[in-house]
This record gives C-alpha cells, sequence and structure tokens, in this order.
C-alpha cells in the first residue's frame, strides 16, 4: 500500500458557466477505502466538482484521475466503462418515477450490465434489506414512499452493482435529524462493509463528522482547508470556524441585503 | 448598448447557436437510434403512446377537415362540373398536404408537449444524470425509442387520416350537397394517385422526426424546475409546428415542380 496511486486525485480543476467561475482550481486526492467529505455553502462549487468527476460536466480545464486513469476526455463509450466503477446517491434520490422500486435498485444491473430479470431482482431485494427495507415497499412506485425511504432507496440503488467509489449529494438534506442520523449510520455501514471508496458533499455538519475520515472545505471554487475529521475543531481556519459553528459573522460574507 | 443593429445581431447569432445545438442533437439522436443496444420494450411502448393513442384525434381532425374541405369546394366553385371537381380536390388536397400536415400538427401539441414535459421533469428532478451513473445512455434509452416510434408510426396515422378525410369529404358530399355517392367514389378512386399517397407518407415520417426531436431536445436541455419544464413543452410544441410547416413547403417544392 506504499505507493499507490490515489483511487481519485483531481488537479487544478476548473469550471466557469459563461461569466460565472464556479472551480477555480479545485485539487484534492482520496486514496482507495477512504471517506472524504467536501463541505461548502450553498453555490460553492460542490455539486460541479462531484458532477466533473462523473463525467456529466466537462471541466474547462484540469485532470481527474481515477485508479490513475485520466477521465476528462474520454468517448461516450469508455466513460460508461468508467462510470461501472461509481455509485451515486443523488440529492433528491432522483428515482425512476415510471419503474417500481426495485426495479429503480435494479436498474444499473438489468440495463447497464444486461443481467436476467430474476436474478437483478434478488439482488435488489437484498440491498432493499441491507436499507431496511422490505420486499413490499419493492413492489411500490416511488411516488408513495416518503422522503428518508426514497433516500434509502437511492442508497440501495447506488450500492446495487457494488461499486468501488461512491458519490452521496447531501445525504441527509431535508430529513428530519432522526432519520438523517439513519441514513448516516447506513452509509457508514455500507461504505465499510463494501471497503468502497465515499466522496460526499454536505453542508449539515453532524452528517460530515459521522461520515469523514477526511474532510475538505470548498469556498469560491477553491479547497481552503484539507484534514482528518477529528482536527476539524481545531483546523486554526477562520472560515472553517465560522462554517462548523454556522455564524453569519464573519470572514465569509453573504451577499445579502442588509437593511 | 442599445443600438438596434446590435440588438438584431445578438438575437440572430443566438439562432445560429441554437440551431447548431439542434442539429448536434439531431446527430447524436440518430446515431444513438440505429445502433445497439436497443430497448425494444421502451419501443413498443412509445409506439402505443405515440401512435395508437393519436388515433382519435388525428381521425377526428381528419375528418372535419376533409369535409370542410368539400363544402368550401362546392362553395367557391363552378357548380357545373362539381361532381368531378369536388371529389378530385379533395383527394389530392387530403393525401398531398392536409392529412400529413394536419395529423401532424395535432400530433405535435400531444406528443412533442408530453415528451418535452416527461424528459424535461426527468432533467430537473436530475433523473437523467442518475441514468448516466448506472451505465445507461440516455440517448439511447429515453431519445431513441421516442426518435424511433414517432418515425415509424407517424406514416401509419396519416394513412388513416387520409381515408377518414376522404370518407369526411364524401359523407358532406352525399348528404349535404346530393352528390350521387357512386359516382363520388369512382371520381375519386380515378384521381387517386400513388405517388401522392406516397409522398404525404414520405411527409409523414419527416413530421414524426421534428415532433420527436423537437420533444427530446427541449426536454432534455431544460432547466431550473416547474418553470424551465412548462417552458420546454410550450417551445417543443411552437418549434415542431412551426419546422413541420416550413419542411412542408419545402418537400411539396420537392416533390411537385
Amino acid at each position: 500500500m506504499a505507493r499507490q496511486a490515489p483511487k481519485i486525485a483531481v488537479e487544478n480543476l476548473a469550471k466557469a458557466f459563461g461569466p460565472k467561475t464556479v472551480l477555480d482550481g479545485v485539487n484534492f486526492n482520496v486514496k482507495a477505502g477512504e471517506s472524504l467529505v467536501i463541505i461548502g455553502g450553498s453555490g460553492t462549487g460542490k455539486s460541479v466538482t462531484l458532477k466533473c468527476i462523473l463525467g456529466l460536466i466537462r471541466p474547462d480545464s484540469g485532470s481527474i484521475r481515477i485508479d490513475g486513469h485520466e477521465v476528462t476526455r474520454l468517448s461516450t463509450s469508455e466513460r460508461e466503462r468508467v462510470n461501472r466503477k461509481f455509485g451515486m446517491l443523488f440529492q433528491g434520490a432522483a428515482l425512476f418515477d415510471s419503474l417500481k422500486v426495485w426495479e429503480n435498485v435494479a436498474f444499473g444491473l438489468i440495463q447497464g450490465r444486461g443481467m436476467k430479470r430474476a436474478k437483478a431482482r434478488d439482488i435488489a431485494m437484498t440491498k432493499l434489506a441491507q436499507v431496511g427495507l422490505n420486499a413490499q415497499i419493492g413492489e411500490l412506485s416511488p411516488a408513495e414512499l416518503s422522503g428518508g425511504m426514497q433516500k434509502r432507496v437511492g442508497l440501495a440503488r447506488a450500492i446495487a452493482a457494488d461499486p468501488e467509489i461512491i458519490f452521496f449529494d447531501e445525504p441527509t438534506t431535508g430529513l428530519d435529524p432522526i432519520m438523517a442520523d439513519v441514513i448516516n449510520d447506513l452509509i457508514v455501514a455500507t461504505v465499510k462493509r463494501m471497503g468502497a471508496t465515499a466522496v460526499s458533499i454536505t453542508h449539515d455538519m453532524a452528517s460530515a463528522r459521522k461520515i469523514a475520515d477526511r474532510i475538505a472545505m470548498i469556498h469560491k471554487g477553491k479547497i481552503i482547508w484539507e484534514g482528518a475529521a477529528k482536527d476539524i475543531d481545531s483546523s486554526g481556519n477562520a472560515m472553517v470556524e465560522q462554517f462548523i459553528h454556522g455564524s453569519a459573522h464573519g470572514p465569509i460574507q453573504m451577499d445579502v441585503l442588509r437593511a | 448598448m442599445n443600438n438596434p443593429l446590435a440588438l438584431v445581431g445578438r438575437a440572430f447569432l443566438g439562432f445560429l447557436a441554437q440551431t447548431g445545438r439542434a442539429a448536434q442533437f439531431a446527430g447524436r439522436a440518430i446515431w444513438h437510434s440505429f445502433t445497439p443496444p436497443f430497448f425494444l420494450r421502451l419501443h413498443l411502448a412509445q409506439i402505443m403512446r405515440i401512435g395508437y393513442y393519436s388515433l382519435p384525434v388525428v381521425g377526428l381532425t381528419a375528418f372535419f377537415t376533409g369535409g370542410a374541405l368539400a363544402l368550401q369546394i362546392f362553395i367557391g366553385g363552378d357548380r357545373v362540373g362539381a361532381e368531378a371537381i369536388v371529389p378530385r380536390i379533395v383527394v389530392l388536397g387530403i393525401t398531398r398536404e392536409l392529412g400529413p400536415v394536419i395529423a401532424s400538427l395535432m400530433v405535435a401539441g400531444r406528443v412533442a408537449a408530453a415528451i418535452a414535459a416527461e424528459i424535461g421533469t426527468m432533467r430537473v428532478t436530475e433523473q437523467i444524470d442518475a441514468l448516466s451513473t448506472l451505465s445507461t445512455n440516455p440517448f439511447k434509452y429515453l431519445i431513441a425509442p421516442r426518435l424511433v416510434a414517432a418515425i415509424l408510426t407517424m406514416p401509419l396515422l396519416v394513412l388513416v387520416a387520409d381515408i377518414i378525410g376522404i370518407f369526411g369529404g364524401y359523407l358532406v358530399a352525399v348528404t349535404e350537397l346530393d352528390f350521387n355517392g357512386a359516382v363520388y367514389l369512382q371520381n375519386t378512386y380515378d384521381f387517386l394517385r400513388t405517388n401522392d399517397v406516397v409522398s404525404g407518407l414520405v411527409k409523414a415520417a419527416v413530421f414524426g422526426f421534428i415532433i420527436a426531436l423537437m420533444g427530446c431536445y427541449h426536454g432534455f436541455h431544460s432547466r431550473g424546475g416547474a418553470q424551465g419544464v412548462g417552458t420546454a413543452t410550450t417551445n417543443a410544441v411552437v418549434t415542431a409546428s412551426i419546422l413541420i410547416l416550413a419542411a412542408n413547403f419545402v418537400m411539396t417544392t420537392l416533390f411537385f415542380r
């Protein structure tokens, strides 16, 4: 394990939408089996970073290497092959509302990998059980589920194909504190059990402390602090301090009209 | 900044950029429609949704259009020889122009809107991103089935529209204008040309392509929640309708001059 290439290496990643610079040279590495949480306020470029790694957004410049291989300039079919290493839990769960719950979970197995439906269904039910949902729920449509259950189905779908890397986009946003903690526990349990590499983005500090091995803070398109999760309270960085204490006063100023 | 020339220029450049994006999108859509893997169950589902469920709308509009056409030709034309003129112009007008155009405009309102709303909602709820992360190409899974279904079913719908439209004209002529039914049908048959029908069906396939493409294109690029999906739906119907009429003019010029 001495000189292994990092699972994910992001270098000088930059992206602008029209005149608005969103990513301004983002750098970070994630080792295999590690859980990195990226924290930061709304609109600081967290989601765009994840979507660049997934190939959903093409960065303007910079490099992203997965297992040492550059992935920023891949063709569609090569990209599909790389994406088999990934699982993603979307912020709004992004379940396919035309399909049943179990079909959602089995989707990547059936459509993406050509597995037989019966076999994929068994795996889907197992994954649903791992996130605490029974077989009856598997037969429902996503619209019949609560937000917390949808998140759990989204998690089951993300891990269905046993990905090497899992992304979590605001996994606890919009959930009550107890359900948020249930999701955090599930994330920790599944990631550890699978030995997967995890990258999460969140602005929920309770969640970040629970699921992170390392934490990086992004602000105005740059990583401004990075360190072990246990060091977050002694970061010595005024912006990190302000963020974790949730204060409106400090070096980060929101563009709010003041009376 | 308020130089009128600059405003016109900016609008024109925007139009060109949009056209370029749509053309690029069309290229990708066609490529993915004819390369494997194919999702045959989805193709069949879309053939039902786009083709079969459009039958009532297309049939009704064709019926009334054929009837109105017969009435107008009778009123506007010379009473002498009307027995020959009315069926002739009805069969020509329906098969060459009105069948394909009216059926396609109705399907554009029904199907382009539905496609744009569905794909647009999938876009803003990140379901399209989710497809990509599950190793499924959205062009193959969402767009190809709709494109292929529309291209296949539009000619069939227009064939039905042709028949019902001509029947509408016949019914008006016989019941309202006191035409002899047998003579009317004989005249219709004599003036029915294979080329007229075939040209209408070729038009229909092109219109089907336009309808599905515009629905998918605007849905795929919708932004920003409910309002964005609404805008996409409107734009899909408007652009599909305009392109249908423009393409119809171009094809009529090519086929009949």
